[in-house]
């Protein structure tokens, strides 16, 4: 049990090397198998680290009992287990659904999700800020392989775009990372929001700017204007259980956001406070306002559901510019509901491209889906979550979003944006929903069934909505403690006393 | 000492982004190699620079931060994979997209006639 915050690293790491290996190597059920073997297990894992956390606080690992500050160090708080905990569910979502078929286009759909998975979940566990960049590294890589997976011209264009990007955003990284590290003397992120106060004269200007590159860097991640243009031509150019996947890349960024922005450079930072404030609040604004642009713009479901991310990241970077514990407890909730929910969407498209032939994901009339009774009830449920509509998790999330804003006092700026985005979702989906599927020319539908694997995995999304309402009452009270706690900074009895300065 | 490594850190960079900013993707990722040389040189003197110092204890008597050299190691290493992935999936955009720049177009005459295509094939 002492070891159970490395778990979410290693099955997926060695799951991933296994199947590079006979006898997992072919792209066969053997192989679906072990993968969704690993994924329940890392959903258990994920499912035991929430209740543990929850039940005896933060837990600590020093990998190798190499001590903290210079150590590796994993921190599962209550903001990385529930995290671990979406991630796990979204694998496994997505790793079904690819069961079903799509993962046989190339040849090592599988073994990529594994690796991307322990990025993922690696970044959401580290304790110092040079290891979120080794775990950012692992997970891009998986997605730069993720993202051509199936190959064709369009995929190959978007990815040369996404990994330049990404390139020159590691390059920003590790100066950052340089600059932070010459100013505090270390990397620990429990230590630098000790030592954050401290730093004046000359270093407060040069930890000013490695601050504000992180910012840049997360900024990339995350989507924020006017770092996005990549985002919408990648995900729509990858195939849906990638996009899906993809749901949750942006939220990494946001999560670091947090990690660093929030907790490091918070209020107790000294003159290093809240530094990055001034920018991303006028950027989160103009995100949002963008991506309700873009959303009312979209030509296919595709690119619909991906600037719905970055209106969904333009909502929660607006929590994160404005630094408290509702804000980021609100975030949270609903930071959860719109990867499931933006997944959802993403999957349900990949099911309609391959029922409508040429048209694809097009808005236009075409031939019918060959399953539009299902097919359009899930889109309609997806449609629901999205919009914010009751009795689903996105009205929840919505609400408590505009609540804590009105406890902030900003309701003036925050709550216009946040309800035209719902505006606007509700008027693109029903668009969007009316010409998919009842726009249809004469002619005989397609025989194309969606295969019951990609069901499961949708279903494991629809099963995770419900239980965020179902279980909302547990799961604000779970959101409210991760905030406070990651507000309070990482328990400091991990650091030998004395530390490094 | 200080101010060559500085000069040299500050040229890497910049010609780097000079690179990248270019249109075709060979000089990009050529821009990218030159930006990862400089933050690896970058990242190295965040442990202030020391001549003669050893990385491990109780062997000078001058030391040097052990941190950063182990930093750059790491950064090395994955700059290293991410500059052949990257140059593999060039190749394979030269070869799919017919052409080496970063947007898939040869020039402006070639978006001119796709332009040009598109409206005949609107038109008929």
């Amino acid at each position: 049990m002492t070891h159970l915050p490395i778990l979410p690293v290693l099955v997926p790491l060695v799951t991933g090397a296994l199947m590079l290996i006979p006898p997992f190597n072919e792209v066969n059920n053997r192989q679906r198998a072990l993968g969704t073997l690993a994924s329940l297990i890392m959903l258990a894992v994920a499912a035991l680290l929430v209740i543990t956390v929850d039940r005896d606080g933060t837990l600590l690992y020093a990998v190798g009992e190499w001590q903290p500050p210079f150590g590796i160090l994993l921190v599962v708080d209550r903001l990385s287990a529930i995290l671990l905990l979406l991630t796990s569910v979204l694998v496994l979502a997505v790793q079904l659904y690819a069961s079903g078929g799509d993962d046989a286009e190339g040849r090592f759909f599988q073994p990529l999700l594994m690796f991307q998975a322990m990025g993922i979940q690696g970044a959401f566990l580290t304790g110092d800020i040079f290891n979120l960049f080794v775990f950012f590294e692992v997970l891009l890589i998986a997605s730069y392989g993720l993202v051509i997976h199936g190959g064709g011209k369009q995929k190959t264009a978007a990815n040369l775009h996404y990994v330049i990007l990404n390139l020159a955003g590691s390059a920003l990284f590790l100066i950052g990372l340089g600059i932070l590290y010459g100013t505090f003397g270390t990397l620990n992120m429990a230590d630098m929001a000790r030592v954050a106060s401290s730093i004046e004269g000359g270093d407060l200007t040069l930890a000013k700017a490695g601050a504000l590159l992180l910012v840049i860097v997360f900024g990339l991640k995350s989507a924020m204007l006017p770092l996005h243009f990549w985002l919408p031509k990648t995900y729509a150019a990858s195939p849906a259980a990638v996009a899906a996947l993809f749901a949750i890349m942006t939220k990494v960024g946001i999560y670091s956001l947090w990690r660093v922005h929030g907790a490091i450079f918070g209020e107790q930072a000294g003159g290093l406070a809240n530094v990055a404030l001034p920018w991303l609040w006028p950027l989160a604004w103009l995100t949002l306002l963008m991506g309700i642009i873009a959303v009312l713009a979209s030509q296919t479901l595709r690119s619909l559901a991906a600037n719905l991310v970055i209106i969904s990241v333009g909502s929660l970077l607006l929590m994160v510019a404005m630094p408290s514990e509702q804000t980021t407890s609100a975030g949270l909730y609903y930071l959860l509901h719109s990867t499931l929910a933006t997944a959802l969407v993403f999957l349900l498209a990949g099911m309609i491209v391959a029922q409508r032939g040429k048209a694809e994901d097009r808005f236009v009339a075409a031939r019918a889906v060959s399953q539009p009774l299902l097919l359009g009830s899930l889109f309609f449920v997806a449609a629901l979550a999205l919009i914010g509509m009751p009795p689903l998790s996105g009205f929840i999330g919505k609400a408590l979003m505009m609540k804590a804003a009105l406890q902030q006092g900003e309701a003036g700026w925050i709550w216009p944006p946040l309800l035209l985005a719902s505006l606007a979702a509700l008027l693109v989906l029903s668009r969007a929903g009316s010409t998919l599927f009842w726009r249809v020319r004469d002619g005989k539908p397609g025989t194309a069934q969606a295969h019951p694997l990609q069901l499961v995995g949708v279903g494991v999304l629809l099963l995770a909505l419900v239980l965020m309402v179902v279980g909302a009452g547990w799961l604000t009270d779970y959101t409210a403690a991760a905030a406070q706690g990651l507000y309070q900074g990482i328990d400091t009895r991990v650091l030998p006393t004395g530390g490094a300065s | 000492m200080e101010f060559s490594f500085a000069i040299a850190v500050g040229f890497l960079t910049a010609a780097g982004v000079f690179l990248m900013l270019r249109g075709q993707t060979f000089p990009v990722i050529l821009g990218l190699t030159l930006l990862s040389y400089a933050t690896n040189l970058f990242l190295f003197a965040s442990g202030r620079l020391v001549i003669n110092g050893a990385a491990i204890l109780g062997s000078s008597e001058n030391y040097t931060d052990p941190l950063p050299q182990a930093l750059v190691l790491t950064a090395i290493v994955i700059g290293f994979a991410m500059t052949a992935f990257v140059i593999i999936l060039a190749i394979r955009a030269r070869t799919d997209l017919g052409n080496d720049q970063v947007d898939g177009r040869e020039s402006a005459l070639d978006i001119s006639a796709e332009y040009k295509s598109r409206k005949e094939r609107r038109e008929s």
